[in-house]
């Protein structure tokens, strides 16, 4: 059997690039895969630099769970202690209030974020450019910023808006739960609509004229045809914007009065553990906060995967 | 025949009327607020707010941080990308969903990681004060958290982008004889240039605007504090003027990167991220 073997000359900077042209090589995929350079040399880089910024920092946070320090000497007072932060009741009462605040702001720029990308997607009108623009917003927007505009807006004495409300109504915006739901419906608002946008595009307008020619009003045409297509798309994005309001904090540190029980999100509490050094109860808060994230992340994944598994079959 | 896939007009201009007031009302007029605050007093106070001690160092930090931070995560991005869209192996898919993990943590489990390790309570604490290593409360604490929160912009828009352009001109190039450098630089590079421009912009935004993750690990030490966090100093020193002048410069720079990001989604030189974060 003749092997040819090919050496690039100068190659040396990312790593040797051999070709061996034998037919074995043909054969199996797993070497031809390898031609390109840089193979150990990228990937060894990544693994690294991921593990440094990331997965090593995260495992501390695992880590410290377990860990016996001079306050808790043994293994099981630590676990003992971490549950009991994390089942606290003013632990319980923060994961209540970031819970179901970002729940009914995803809800809301759910309903919104839909209208929103429906204009955008379907109908032609002046200025519809700068609005398609203006979405992205909250997303370059640092958040700090945005809780700084929002408390100024919404603040009972000198709010532009705030004061309005609280003279007419009595209604109190800011430093109230209500301000923290307005500042997480801010931030989470791009999500649906960036998630929809491609998903009511490609939507076929063949289908909607079958359905109007089988007699179908614009309504029925909506929840029967519509909203079963873009559903996948619209859970997503409700739950990405549910996602990013559990976990914000710099807007909400502005508008919120953080009072224990009542005005205090889960990040803020962990914040206070720290500066308490109790570090091994930040810790245990931040573990059920990554416990919540991941169920959120696996739940946004399997929704993917269904809507891909049905669109494969159908 | 019209009317069978495009709604009455009635209703369309209800909706683009709800829209419109919805971004007016949550988006524009925030924006608005912080620009008429920071300039209430005139031009002078707020050139003299900006230029405050407090205001310079913060800006200085907040410049040095996204230079050491970009950078790194570009760096990190473009090999991420090359190893994952070039080669198979095994765990791959893994790897991608690591490299994602930092979009769905919160911003303030970023700082609390580091805290755990390099604080003085931390893991490393003990070691580290005893080599007298500041990590915490300084410089390097706060570009490990901004890295940790801006780990996957660069990496997760290259990644789609050169998995659709391929490997066949890379292995071109590399018949014709190029080694590896003249290959990334030649042939890759001018492809994935505008990707690894919108990554970095993207990157740099969130880097310099990074408030939770910072705030745990930078502490309250006035002259060591990065933008973000100096507004709300201001603000807690109801310093308002000071406080809306320095968030008016996050602003401008929120809206000169929403402009880079919108020119290149109009030129399509921007990778095609399907999922938004």
């Amino acid at each position: 059997m003749n092997a040819i073997a090919v050496r690039s000359e100068k190659s040396h900077d990312l790593g040797p690039v051999e070709i061996t042209l034998e037919p074995k090589s043909l054969r199996t995929p797993q070497r031809r895969r390898r031609i390109l350079p840089g193979f150990h040399l990228t990937l060894g880089f990544t693994i690294f630099y991921l593990s440094a910024i990331v997965l090593i920092p995260l495992g501390a946070l695992l880590l410290k769970t377990v860990t016996p320090t001079q306050d808790y000497p043994t293994v099981f007072k630590v676990i003992g202690h971490v549950f009991s932060v994390a089942t606290d009741v003013r632990a319980l009462d923060s994961y209540r209030l970031s819970f179901g605040l970002s729940f009914a702001a995803a809800l809301i720029n759910g309903f919104f974020g839909f209208i929103a990308a429906w204009v955008l997607v379907r109908y032609r009108f002046p200025g519809r450019t700068i609005l398609d623009a203006l979405v992205d917003l909250p997303f370059a927007m640092p958040t700090s910023v945005a809780g700084l505009a929002l408390t100024q807006v919404f603040s009972t004495n000198g709010g532009y808006i705030g004061q309005v409300l609280f003279h007419w109504f009595g209604w109190r915006i800011a430093y109230t739960s209500w301000g923290i739901l307005v500042a997480l419906t801010f931030i989470g608002f791009p999500f649906v609509v960036r998630t929809l946008q491609p998903v009511l595009g490609e939507l076929a307008s063949e289908v909607e004229e079958a359905a109007a020619c089988l007699g179908a009003n614009r309504w029925q045409t909506f929840l029967r045809v519509i909203l079963p297509a873009v559903r996948p798309a619209l859970l997503t994005g409700v739950m990405l914007a549910f996602g990013r309001g559990v976990g914000e904090y710099g807007s909400i540190v502005f508008i919120s009065s953080m009072i224990p029980y009542a005005t205090e999100i889960t990040p803020q509490l962990i914040i206070i553990k720290l500066e308490e050094f109790d570090y091994v109860g930040a810790a245990g808060l931040g573990l059920a906060m990554l416990v919540m994230s991941f169920a959120i992340v696996s739940t946004v994944n399997l929704v993917q995967y269904f809507a891909a598994k049905k669109r494969g079959i159908a | 025949m019209k009317r069978a896939t495009s709604d009455h007009w009635l209703m369309r201009w209800f909706f683009i009327g709800i829209v419109c007031a919805f971004i007016l009302f949550f988006l524009i007029f925030p924006v608005c607020v912080i620009l008429i605050e920071a300039l209430r007093g005139g031009i002078a106070l707020y050139f003299s707010a900006l230029s405050a001690p407090h205001s310079v160092s913060a800006i200085r930090l907040t410049l040095l941080v996204a230079l050491a931070v970009v950078p790194m995560n570009t760096i990190f991005g473009v090999c991420a990308a090359w190893a994952v869209t070039h080669f198979k192996f095994a765990g791959k898919a893994l790897l991608i969903s690591l490299i994602e993990i930092p979009l769905w943590v919160s911003p303030v489990i970023g700082g609390l990681v580091y805290a755990l390790l390099f604080g003085r309570q931390g893991l490393l604490g003990t070691w580290l004060d005893t080599h007298r290593i500041q990590i915490m409360f300084a410089y390097p604490g706060i570009v490990l958290a901004t890295a940790f929160v801006t780990f996957p912009f660069v990496a997760r828009g290259l990644i789609p982008l050169m998995q659709a352009q391929g490997s066949a001109e890379e292995e071109a190039a590399l018949t014709l004889g190029a080694n590896g450098w003249q290959l990334f630089w030649r042939v890759t590079f001018p492809k994935i240039k505008w990707g690894v421009l919108y990554g970095m912009i993207l990157c740099n935004a969130r880097a310099m605007g990074e408030f939770g993750a910072v705030s745990v690990v930078a502490g309250s030490v006035d002259d060591r504090i990065t933008m973000p966090l100096q507004v709300e100093q201001y603000y807690l020193d109801f310093n308002l003027p000071k406080a809306f002048a320095l968030a008016s410069i996050l602003l401008l720079l929120s809206a000169v990167t929403l402009a880079i990001k919108i020119g290149l989604e109009w030129r399509r030189l921007a990778p095609n991220i399907v999922r938004p974060h």
